[in-house]
């Protein structure tokens, strides 16, 4: 009765993606940023945890923080959203209703095991979950299942479908957002390899008992290995909404298709040989490694910058079509009303800010200054923490309305909501930031430490007053989508907004519309990248015991 | 053919010539500027992946500090939940310090804030670095890697004197 003017066809599908993203905003979301003022106020030296229940220490309330919103949020975001750009592109049910079932089922299994673990504190380990550190078993299953096993599962069906599309239309390109949905999950399919490997082979046989130790170098570089390309299994999905579904909604046009493809297909060699630059002051890495791990880190800020000048000119079509004139004048001639437009618009703003502070951290001269300090956590929340999910806020503005035909609610509300997550991020990096150059380490309870910096306690007010800010934002969103999912149905049916290429879709060479060659190329450069220096790690004969000590 | 937009076509090469220009100021500052990264590089002996030097093995059977020339000296330290061993370095202003350390159980971390010391401590390996103390006074230096539930306690001194 729900999905009562959901197009009858992709009815299951749709509800698939309502479950995917209620458990993206209810478990992750919310679970995650009900952590957040906690630690905000502890870099002011407020420290709450004493009159919290269930909370043992800071560092569990971190972990949930981390894990909440670092995998919970984004995983069922992701695995939702690129299931419904799946369909939407291909313009057809997925292949296997069964994999679709599974991976719902596979995630779901595997939120529960990681929670149960984290809020009996049998896993305070944080995301990262570092070895010797070790954490229940059920820790590391959890997240394989919906982190790697969900998203592999999708992977499966959308590669089958497009087999499917593709025995129905020989010799046509690809639609776009099908293209960029394929290359996402190719790209995020090859980069799990890295974690796949750690938690099969050491983790979780480790923390059952059934292998006595671990090389902590070793894991530590498989994790890596998938923790940076992460951000950018975080990313393209932002990116999906910006190149095919915001110029639409902007009143404009996608400026050229071919830049967006080469975009797209460029993430899938380059997101994964940059590991290392997380490593770059990590003994046992060559000093030669981390000069090429940091190199490639370079290379991969070249897809950005397309996607920077295709999506600010896609946009500027639209700016201009609405009678926007001058240099800079269109901008103001955007939608700014709508929140699903403004929150993606701000999103940008502060990515820029995020995206110049990665390249002071590649620089691994320069790192040596913020590597692990409270600059790094600055950029992350600027990067995932605002152009990604305040995107995926923005998304579900326009989204949940699309699946359960419901019309937005609040829509002033919604608009402060994404105005307020901006402006509590704009306060928080820059205190984050400000904290971290004068050498702030992260992932530290403040208030309790036993030394302190003279300087940086600005920046921790700024820290805290932006947590609380977010906190309040974050409640203002929950309201929203409440509101809308309880409300009334649309009387009309609005239109999945996909935007047109300018060129009105000429044909595109077969490099640009075809997946293998960039894969075995993303083979090969991996293969050069990291198998030297895993293979001298995984020689060491050292190994080591696990550790519980929070 | 591919047909690419002018002015796109200018952004992406002053994005790349960008890009390059950060590329040749990492060079310098590396190999012209020699600033250094913590590593394995300073080993004396090359890395031997069939022993590996654990925290139970020399020189760490003996942590301390030992003057190995004219105002150089080396300190074998320790790292273990929650502390240093040693936790207090005192050394003449000016002198150089050769850092190596490693950790007992779990990864650490090292930083001194005010300066570009900045390391990691991994079980099973050894971190070397070396610094110049020129400016006398004291610095404090901390676990700067999530360790467990003392973590925040985790620091000790320098005194330059």
């Amino acid at each position: 009765m729900r999905a009562g003017i959901v197009p009858a066809e992709v009815r299951d599908e749709y509800r698939y993606v309502r479950w995917h993203l209620y458990t993206a905003i209810f478990f992750g979301l919310v679970l995650g940023v009900l952590m957040g003022p906690l630690q905000a106020l502890d870099k002011a030296r407020i420290n709450l945890y004493d009159s919290v229940p269930l909370l043992q220490s800071y560092y569990q309330g971190l972990t949930l923080h981390g894990v909440a919103l670092a995998f919970i949020w984004t995983s069922f975001f992701i695995v939702g959203f690129l299931t419904f750009t799946a369909v939407r592109g291909f313009g057809r049910p997925l292949a296997s209703p069964f994999l679709s079932r599974a991976t719902l089922a596979v995630m779901w299994l595997g939120l529960a095991l990681t929670l149960w673990a984290i809020l009996t504190d049998r896993a305070t380990v944080l995301f990262t979950a570092y070895a010797p550190l070790r954490a229940h078993w059920t820790f590391y299953l959890g997240v394989a299942l919906f982190v790697v096993i969900g998203p592999w599962l999708l992977a499966a069906n959308v590669f089958k479908t497009y087999r499917a599309w593709k025995r129905d239309h020989p010799g046509e390109k690809t639609p776009l957002l099908a293209f960029a949905t394929l290359t996402t999950l190719a790209m995020w399919t090859l980069a799990t390899v890295g974690v796949a490997i750690e938690f099969v082979v050491f983790l979780i046989p480790w923390a059952l008992g059934l292998r006595e130790g671990v090389n902590p170098l070793l894991t530590r570089s498989l994790f890596w290995f998938t923790g940076h390309p992460i951000v950018y299994w975080w990313l393209l999905p932002a990116y999906i909404s910006w190149y095919f579904i915001l110029p639409r909604q902007a009143g404009g046009k996608l400026f050229s298709e071919s830049m967006a493809r080469l975009a797209f297909l460029l993430f899938i060699p380059f997101s994964i040989p940059v590991g290392f630059h997380h490593m770059y002051v990590d003994p046992g890495v060559a000093q030669t490694i981390k000069a090429v791990h940091a190199f490639l880190t370079f290379v991969v800020f070249v897809p950005s910058l397309i996607t920077a000048f295709t999506v600010v000119a896609s946009l500027e079509i639209g700016g201009r079509q609405r009678g926007g004139r001058g240099w800079l004048g269109w901008i103001l001639k955007l939608p700014w009303k709508e929140p699903a437009v403004a929150a993606q618009l701000l999103a940008m703003v502060l990515f820029t800010l995020g995206g110049a502070s990665g390249l002071i951290n590649a620089s691994y001269a320069m790192n040596l200054l913020v590597h692990n300090t409270l600059f790094i956590v600055g950029h992350f929340h600027l990067t995932v923490g605002t152009a990604v999910s305040l995107t995926f806020m923005g998304i579900t503005y326009w989204l949940i309305p699309q699946l359960t035909g419901k019309a937005l609610r609040g829509k002033g509300v919604a608009l402060a909501q994404a105005w307020l997550w901006f402006l509590g991020m704009a306060l928080m990096g820059r205190g984050l930031a400000w904290m971290g150059l004068e050498g702030v380490p992260r992932r530290t309870w403040w208030a309790q430490a036993s030394y302190q910096i003279a300087g940086s306690e600005a920046g921790g007010v700024l820290t805290a007053i932006g947590g609380v800010l977010l906190f309040v934002s974050m409640l203002l969103y929950v309201g929203v989508i409440v509101a809308t999912v309880r409300g009334a149905e649309a009387t009309e049916r609005e239109d999945v907004p996909v935007a047109e290429p300018l060129d009105g879709g000429m044909p595109v060479p077969a490099w640009l519309n075809r997946l293998t060659p960039w894969v075995v190329g993303t083979v090969v450069l991996t293969v050069l990248a990291w198998a030297p220096m895993l293979w001298q790690m995984w020689q060491s004969p050292f190994s080591s015991p696990g550790f519980e000590v929070w | 053919m591919v047909h690419v937009d002018r002015y796109e076509k200018a952004w992406i090469v002053v994005s790349a010539a960008f890009l390059l220009l950060l590329v040749a100021v990492l060079a310098y500052t590396s190999l012209g500027l020699k600033i250094t990264l913590p590593g394995p590089l300073f080993v004396c002996a090359p890395a031997d992946y069939s022993a590996p030097v654990t925290a139970n093995d020399p020189p760490f059977t003996a942590p301390g500090v030992r003057q190995v020339g004219p105002n150089h000296y080396e300190a074998i330290m320790t790292a273990q939940v929650f502390g240093y061993n040693p936790s207090e370095i005192r050394v003449p202003r000016g002198a150089t310090v050769d850092f190596v350390i490693t950790s007992k159980d779990v990864i650490h971390g090292f930083r001194i804030p005010g300066t570009t010391v900045n390391a990691m401590v991994v079980p099973g390996e050894v971190t070397r670095f070396s610094y110049t103390f020129d400016r006398p006074g004291q610095y404090t230096f901390f676990c700067h890697e999530y360790c467990g539930a003392g973590h925040h306690v985790m620091a000790g001194r320098i005194v330059v004197q």
